[in-house]
């Protein structure tokens, strides 16, 4: 049977393979796709709750973290050409500019 | 019992396509496999009662985030490896791979439909009733959540302004 605590370790699963993204891979593009495998990870939760306490409000928060992740993306996908067009790279150890 | 298999089939696609998003040296694959997970993920929203969430799953993000970063992904040509030498020669482009591809992208297709028409019945052990339609979310949205909602709008036109301000090209003269 199918309860809260398998989403639970679902989502937690998920966001582990994010956060792991995020620290190993070497491409600005890919470390963005590992963040929104971390909001997704969290939007999973969400339902799930929301679900489990017979409540909308989770569905709705999922809304607006959908919201808040194209924004995201749009601004972050900006910065990241705008970068590429000053070195030519992807890399995010060739961005150490503001690097002390 | 059905519903359980699908969860487990639905959870393995999705940590399996997440996997592979961070294994891919080429971007392009890492968010074509991020769309596979997204795709199960909303398979999994369907099993919590949330049809809505799972549709804005599909159409937001991976209709629009994701084509968003494909675009991206394409216009700085990131991956400099051989790609006329790819489309020749790689082991998924032959005829047998994209066959299995074609069939594959139907099974999902009669599978999303089967568990949409099956409606909000069971959930496993979820005590309670569901809340899943549109119509209850679309009320507590314009009534309890009304000013984060407003919010929202402003938070859109920041990060369009802000993306065409930081993309574009600045012209010295």
């Amino acid at each position: 049977m199918i309860a809260l605590n398998h989403y639970l370790v679902l989502s937690a699963i998920l966001f582990a393979i994010g956060t792991a993204g995020v620290f190993v891979r070497r491409n600005l593009i890919t470390i963005l796709l590992s963040i929104e495998i971390m909001l997704n990870a969290v939007n999973l939760t969400f339902v799930a709750f929301g679900r489990a306490l017979g409540a909308a409000d989770g569905q709705i928060i999922v809304f607006f973290v959908m919201t808040v992740a194209a924004a995201e993306a749009a601004v972050g996908l900006a910065i990241v050409i705008a970068l590429f067009r000053h070195r030519e790279s992807l890399n995010p150890d060739s961005f150490t500019a503001l690097k002390w | 019992m059905g519903s359980d298999l699908t969860f487990y089939l639905f959870a393995a696609i999705a940590i399996a396509a997440s996997l592979l998003v961070i294994a891919q040296r080429n971007p392009i694959y890492s968010v074509l496999l991020l769309i596979a997970s997204f795709g199960a993920l909303s398979g999994l929203y369907v099993l919590l009662d949330a049809p809505f969430v799972a549709v804005i799953q599909i159409i937001v993000y991976a209709g629009a985030i994701m084509v968003l970063f494909l675009f991206v992904v394409m216009l700085l040509n990131a991956s400099h490896e051989e790609t006329e030498y790819d489309e020749r020669v790689h082991p998924l482009l032959q005829a047998g791979p994209m066959r299995f591809g074609a069939f594959l992208a139907a099974a999902l297709m009669i599978e999303l439909v089967w568990a949409l028409m099956k409606g909000g019945g069971e959930s496993g052990a979820f005590p309670g009733k569901a809340v899943s339609g549109v119509k209850e979310i679309g009320q507590l949205l314009f009534t309890d959540y009304a000013f984060p909602f407003e919010v929202t709008s402003i938070l859109i036109l920041v990060a369009m302004v802000g993306a065409v301000v930081l993309a574009r090209r600045e012209t010295h003269q």
